[in-house]
C-alpha cells in the first residue's frame, strides 16, 4: 500500500474509533445544550404532552407520573418512539446522552 | 378710547372667546377619537403561549394595543370571535375558557371548563361556545354571553372515554367533532334549543387527528393518523355516508417521524382544488374540490403543519414541524411550484392572512415576534414583539364558517 493512502486509512480508523468511543461514553451535555434541551422539552415535546407536561394527545409525563421509571427505559422510548403510536423516534435529532439528559430532567420534578 | 373702538375691541374679545371655545371643543374630539368609539374589524389577538397572556393588536396600524394576562396555560390555544367582533373566546390547554374584551383590553369572563382542552367553536348564531376536551374527553357547550354551561357531551364509546378533536361549527346551530380513540364523528345539533340531538357516525378511520369544514359548511374532512387517507362527510347528504379519500396515498411507503401533528384549519381552497398537509411525508397534497380525488403533490421542506391559502386562493403558505420549523414556503396553486422560501426565524408556528389577503402575519415563537409580510411581494412590512407567540387570530374570523 503506498504510504499516503495507508496514512489516510489509519487516520480514518482513528477518527472512527474516537467517534464510537464518544457515542458509547456519552459525552456530557454542555450547559448551553442543556438550555436548548429544556426548551425542546417544554415546547416541542409540549406540542403533544402539553407545555406543563401534564398531557395532551400524549400522556402526562410529569415526574409524579413517571416516578419509578428507569432513566434508560425512558431514554429508549425517546430515541425509538412507540411504534403505531404518535410518539415519534427522536434518534435522528438527539444523541443517547441527550435522551438520557431529558429522561433525568423529566424524572426530577421540573414541572412548575 | 372712543365708543366705536371700545365696541370693536369688545367684539374682538367675544370673537376670540368663541374661537377658543371652538378650538378646545375640536381638541376634545381629537382626544376622544384616540380612546373613544372605534371599530374592531381590523383587531386581532396573538397568543403568548408561555406566559398565559394575549396581545390585542390593531392590524391596520400594525401595533399592539394591550396585553391581557391571566389566561392560564395557553400552549396549543386557539380562539373564536363573537358576531359583533368585540369579544374573543380563548380556549386554553388547561381547560380554561376566557372571554376577552378587545375594546377594553380586559377579561370579561373566565371559566375552567375541563382538565385538558384542545380548541373550540362558536355556533352560527353566535350564542353557543363549544370546547373540545382531552380530559375528560368530550365536548362542553356554553352560553356565549355568560359562559354558563348549556350542555355536556361526554365522548363515551365502547372503549371508554375518547379524546375529541377537529371540533367545528356547521350551519344550523350544529357542532361537528371526532373521537381520536374511537374513530367516530359526532354531530351535535342544537337547532331545537339547549338539548342537542347527537348523530354518531362510526368507522370514520383510525385516530382522526384534526378536521376542517369547508367554507360553505357542506363538507367535513377528518385527517387520519392511524391509517392512510382522510374521511369526508357531505353534510348535505341524507343519510350521512362518510367516504374515505386518498386512501391509496402513500401506501407501502415508510412514513417519516411526525414531530408535530399537522393542522387542518380552514379550507385552503384554490380554484377547483385544495391543499392539505400530508402526515409523515414532506409533501402538500392537492385534492379536487368536487371529486375529492388526489390531483397532485408538491414536495416541501419538511413535515408541513399549516397549509394556508391566501384568501384569493392563488398562493398557499406552508410552515413546518420541528426541526424544519424556521422556514416558510409559498406554493403557487396554478403551477403547484414553490415560488418563494425564506426563514422568518426560529420556530414559525402560525400564519394568518388579513381578510382580503394583502398581508400575512407570521408568529416566530423563539424569535419572540410576529413578522408582518406583504402577501404578494413577501417584503417585510412590520413586526410586533411578543413573548413566545403562537396562534394569531383576526376578529374577521367571526364571519367565517369553520374558523
Ligand atoms: C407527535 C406527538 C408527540 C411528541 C412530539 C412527543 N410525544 Fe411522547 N408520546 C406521545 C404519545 C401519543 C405517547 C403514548 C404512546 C403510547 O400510547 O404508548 C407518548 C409517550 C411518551 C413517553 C412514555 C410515557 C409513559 O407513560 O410511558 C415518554 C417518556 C415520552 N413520550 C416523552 C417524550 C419526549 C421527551 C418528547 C420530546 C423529545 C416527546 N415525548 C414528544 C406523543 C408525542
Amino acid at each position: 500500500m503506498p504510504s499516503p493512502i495507508r496514512w489516510m486509512n489509519a487516520a480514518l480508523s482513528a477518527a472512527f474509533a474516537m467517534s464510537m468511543a464518544a457515542g458509547a461514553a456519552a459525552e456530557p451535555v454542555s450547559e448551553r445544550r442543556a438550555a436548548e434541551l429544556e426548551r425542546l422539552v417544554r415546547h416541542d415535546c409540549g406540542s403533544c404532552h402539553g407545555m406543563t407536561l401534564k398531557g395532551g394527545l400524549g400522556p402526562d409525563i410529569t415526574a409524579r407520573r413517571l416516578a419509578g421509571s428507569e432513566p434508560s427505559a425512558l431514554a429508549s422510548i425517546i430515541l425509538d418512539g412507540v411504534p403505531e403510536k404518535p410518539m415519534p423516534p427522536w434518534r435522528p435529532l438527539l444523541s443517547e446522552a441527550e435522551a438520557l439528559w431529558i429522561a433525568d430532567y423529566l424524572l426530577k420534578d421540573a414541572s412548575p | 378710547m372712543t365708543k366705536p373702538l371700545k365696541l370693536l375691541s369688545g367684539l374682538i374679545a367675544v370673537f376670540a372667546t368663541v374661537i377658543a371655545t371652538v378650538i378646545s371643543a375640536s381638541l376634545g374630539n381629537a382626544e376622544r377619537a384616540a380612546t373613544g368609539p372605534r371599530g374592531t374589524g381590523d383587531l386581532g389577538i396573538i397568543i403568548e403561549r408561555a406566559t398565559g397572556s394575549v396581545l390585542v393588536f390593531d392590524s391596520s396600524e400594525r401595533r399592539m394595543l394591550y396585553r391581557v394576562e391571566g389566561l392560564g396555560d395557553l400552549s396549543h390555544a386557539s380562539a373564536v370571535f363573537s358576531r359583533d367582533e368585540r369579544f374573543a373566546y380563548v380556549f386554553g390547554r388547561d381547560g380554561g375558557l376566557t372571554k376577552v374584551d378587545l375594546l377594553a383590553g380586559s377579561i370579561a369572563r373566565r371559566v375552567m371548563q375541563a382538565g385538558n382542552s384542545i380548541g373550540g367553536a362558536i355556533s352560527d348564531d353566535g350564542t353557543l361556545i363549544a370546547a373540545s376536551n382531552y380530559e375528560p374527553g368530550g365536548v362542553r357547550v356554553f352560553d356565549a354571553a355568560t359562559l354558563d354551561l348549556v350542555a355536556d357531551i361526554p365522548a363515551i364509546w365502547s372503549g371508554g372515554s375518547s379524546k375529541t378533536i377537529g371540533l367545528v361549527d356547521a350551519p344550523g346551530r350544529r357542532f361537528v367533532f371526532s373521537l381520536w380513540d374511537a374513530g367516530e364523528t359526532w354531530i351535535a345539533d342544537f337547532a331545537g334549543g339547549s338539548k342537542p340531538v347527537v348523530t354518531k357516525l362510526a368507522g370514520i378511520g383510525r385516530n382522526p387527528y384534526d378536521a376542517l369544514i369547508t367554507g360553505n359548511g357542506r363538507h367535513y374532512i377528518a385527517g387520519l393518523y392511524g391509517e392512510d387517507g382522510l374521511t369526508v362527510i357531505d353534510l348535505w347528504q341524507s343519510p350521512l355516508a362518510p367516504r374515505r379519500i386518498l386512501s391509496e396515498y402513500g401506501r407501502g411507503e415508510a412514513k417519516l417521524p411526525v414531530y408535530k401533528m399537522p393542522h387542518l384549519e380552514g379550507w385552503a381552497l384554490a380554484g377547483d382544488r385544495f391543499a392539505l398537509p400530508a402526515v409523515g411525508r414532506h409533501e402538500v397534497l392537492w385534492v379536487d374540490a368536487r371529486t375529492f380525488d388526489e390531483v397532485g403533490r408538491t414536495k416541501v421542506h419538511g413535515q408541513p403543519v399549516f397549509a394556508v391559502a391566501r384568501p384569493d386562493g392563488r398562493h398557499v403558505w406552508v410552515n413546518f414541524a420541528h426541526p424544519d420549523n424556521d422556514t416558510i414556503q409559498v406554493i403557487d396553486t396554478h403551477s403547484r411550484a414553490i415560488v418563494a422560501e425564506w426563514k422568518p426565524g426560529p420556530a414559525v408556528l402560525h400564519i394568518e392572512f388579513t381578510p382580503r389577503g394583502h398581508e400575512a402575519w407570521v408568529s416566530v415563537r423563539d424569535g419572540n415576534a410576529v413578522e408582518i409580510y406583504d402577501a404578494r411581494t413577501f417584503e417585510k412590512k412590520g413586526r410586533i414583539e411578543a413573548q413566545s407567540p403562537s396562534g394569531i387570530f383576526l376578529a374577521a374570523r367571526a364571519h367565517r364558517t369553520g374558523l
